[in-house]
């Protein structure tokens, strides 16, 4: 059983610093050095030729659209785009790669020394990129025989290689030292940026469910004052919530080491998605002798500073520019926007807006209620089983009159648990405002016999007593009555 | 004395997944000292200001449009591999690999 400290009591005790590997998938039409196609989910081994196979003879030529999407990309993190930069063999030997290597770049990435800034609680660090380089995709690997289609107990595994050389973004920090407590919640924001930017340039969709967009975590502790410790790499990190899990575990794990007297070794660790741990994986000394060389196949590039001043001039508006104009148009507080960012509500505020509601009412569902049932299911807002323009739908019954806030709660349970569009779950649930003014008159005539002390007080012009009677009606209705109507037949009745 | 020890042969050949009796460590270390003596003698050209070279051919820019074309038909994909399952190359299980 692995020891972990309190995660509060090993922050007062050491430093954590982080680093963090991104990789993301282009969506190019082509892979990287072949014109075989990358569409996704298409048969097994369905999209390869001589050049991603490495058949003997066949002569990798570089992707144009792939190198302009790193160029941008680079130019998105603030980086320099190299004047002169090529790619090189990365040797190792695993089925997943055909060629017995990687092609990808060394010392000479397409960019370098770059940076984004987040905010986290009010506070702006600033995450320097070491470098943005370009580099191919393995294939996929299904193991079989284990009992989770995991290596672990596998007899043997099966290789697709439509995935193999398709282009292959890898974005390394450099070290972030003091993150402090809040090193979880830097590097969920981090990737998150990372994430918008990227998806802002058109040139990835940044699905981290499906492994479009993939995160390494690196994380080590220190005392105050000491020598950075020696860090570990975790693997395997495939949501935003799960980096923020990733960080805090191994900052609580390797706490209870160093507590212990015993040191951390420098190696990979794979993330565990259903519990939160990270687990030991290959041991670093092997496998980090990848006898990197120049690329003979593939010719140097010289991005000319034409080309990337073009570029440059051609990026769109970026998350944060993007990010000041939507506060602005929804006429929200720094703090309010804050929100909806930690939130990961841009998005789904905003569609939801486009589907026809105020942003007011589209903020106060994300916000709100959905966002205390991601949390309740632990889930990522964009992950619930309920889409914008369905909320748009439900914020519109409620500016009809045909539900309040209540009822509309209860038409999300019948949303998330897959009964439909609103509409639908509320005539299937019966949940429609009761609008019959008959109706709701007999109701308020019975509350009123119910409780005569009360109606002679508000016949006394005491109207707070009012809601002692709405409560009643409301009751009476199930709530599915409109409390402003009712409150008005009440005054009615009794003045 | 080499310069190259049999153990680095050792793990040299080992990276490279080549088989090596104990008599092959010390004929390669002899042999690939010969080679490392001969290439010192290229490290004694002063290359300052020289940029690396990794192309015989002076090309710059070689870029390919992001055009699809056809890819190959399977079965001929997998009729290249050793051994084939559901449509896939079928492996050794990986062994000391991710958990």
């Amino acid at each position: 059983m692995t020891k972990l400290n309190d995660y509060d009591k090993a922050v007062e005790t050491y430093e954590p610093v982080l680093g963090l590997e991104t990789h993301i998938e282009l969506d190019t039409h082509t892979k990287m050095f072949c014109g075989c196609s990358t569409v996704f989910g298409a048969e097994p081994n369905t999209q390869t030729c001589p050049v991603c196979l490495a058949l003997p003879g066949a002569l990798p030529v570089a992707n144009k659209a792939a190198i302009e999407a790193t160029i941008k990309i680079g130019l998105a993190l603030n980086c320099h785009i190299a004047e002169w930069t090529r790619f090189a063999r990365k040797n190792y030997f695993y089925p997943d790669m055909p060629k017995n290597f990687q092609t990808s770049q060394y010392e000479e990435p397409l960019c370098e020394n770059g940076y984004v800034d987040v905010v986290v609680d009010g506070k702006e660090y600033r995450i320097e990129i070491e470098r943005v380089h370009l580099e191919e995709d393995t294939g996929k690997t299904l193991h079989v025989g284990g009992a989770t289609g995991r290596i672990h107990g596998a007899t043997e595994s099966l290789v697709d290689y439509n995935r193999a050389g398709i282009p292959l973004v890898e974005i390394v920090t450099r070290p972030v030292p003091g993150t402090g407590a809040l090193a979880p919640e830097v590097a969920r924001a981090y990737t998150a940026e990372l994430r918008d930017i990227v998806r802002s340039l058109g040139v990835s969709d940044v699905r981290m469910e499906q492994g479009s967009l993939r995160c390494d975590v690196n994380l080590s502790l220190n005392l105050p004052g000491e020598e950075w410790g020696t860090r570990t790499e975790t693997k395997n990190v495939n949501s935003l919530r799960s980096v923020e899990r990733a960080v805090r575990y191994e900052v609580r794990r390797q706490s209870a080491l160093l507590d212990a007297g015993e040191r951390i070794f420098q190696e990979t660790r794979h993330f565990q998605e259903t519990t939160g741990e990270t687990r030991a994986g290959r041991s670093k000394e092997e496998a980090t002798d990848y006898r990197y060389f120049p690329e003979p196949d593939l010719a140097v590039m010289e991005p000319s500073r034409e080309w990337v001043e073009e570029l440059r001039a051609g990026l769109p508006e970026l998350p944060r520019k993007r990010r000041e104009r939507l506060q602005a148009e929804w006429a929200l507080g720094d703090k309010e926007m804050q929100s909806v960012v930690n939130a990961d509500a841009v998005e789904l505020i905003q569609a939801t807006v486009d589907a026809g509601t105020s942003p007011s009412g589209a903020v106060k569902w994300w916000l709100g209620e959905l966002s205390r049932r991601a949390n309740e299911s632990g889930e990522e807002l964009a992950a619930l089983a309920i889409t914008p323009k369905q909320v748009a739908e439900l914020q519109g019954m409620v500016d009809d009159g045909r539900l309040n806030d209540k009822l509309a709660r209860q038409v999300i349970d019948g949303v998330l648990a897959g009964e439909g569009d609103p509409a639908d779950v509320a005539a299937k649930r019966g949940l429609e405002v009761v609008s019959d003014t008959g109706a709701l008159e007999a109701a308020v005539d019975e509350a009123i016999a119910a409780n005569p002390a009360v109606a002679d007080k508000i016949r006394g012009g005491t109207h707070a007593a009012a809601g002692v009677l709405i409560g009643a009606v409301m009751k009476a209705t199930k709530g599915q009555a409109d409390a402003g109507t009712v409150r008005q037949i009440i005054l009615d009745k009794l003045s | 004395m080499s310069t190259i020890s049999r153990e680095e042969v050792a793990h040299l050949a080992r990276l490279a997944r080549l088989e090596v009796t104990d008599d092959e460590l010390d004929a390669f270390a002899g042999q690939l000292d010969v080679i490392l003596e001969s290439m010192k003698t290229l490290a004694e050209v002063n290359t300052d200001g020289v940029q690396p070279t990794s192309h015989a051919v002076p090309l710059v820019n070689v870029f390919r449009e992001d055009q699809p074309q056809p890819s190959l038909p399977r079965e001929d994909v997998l009729a290249g591999g050793p051994d084939t399952a559901e449509d896939r190359f079928r492996v050794p299980r990986i062994l000391d690999e991710e958990a």
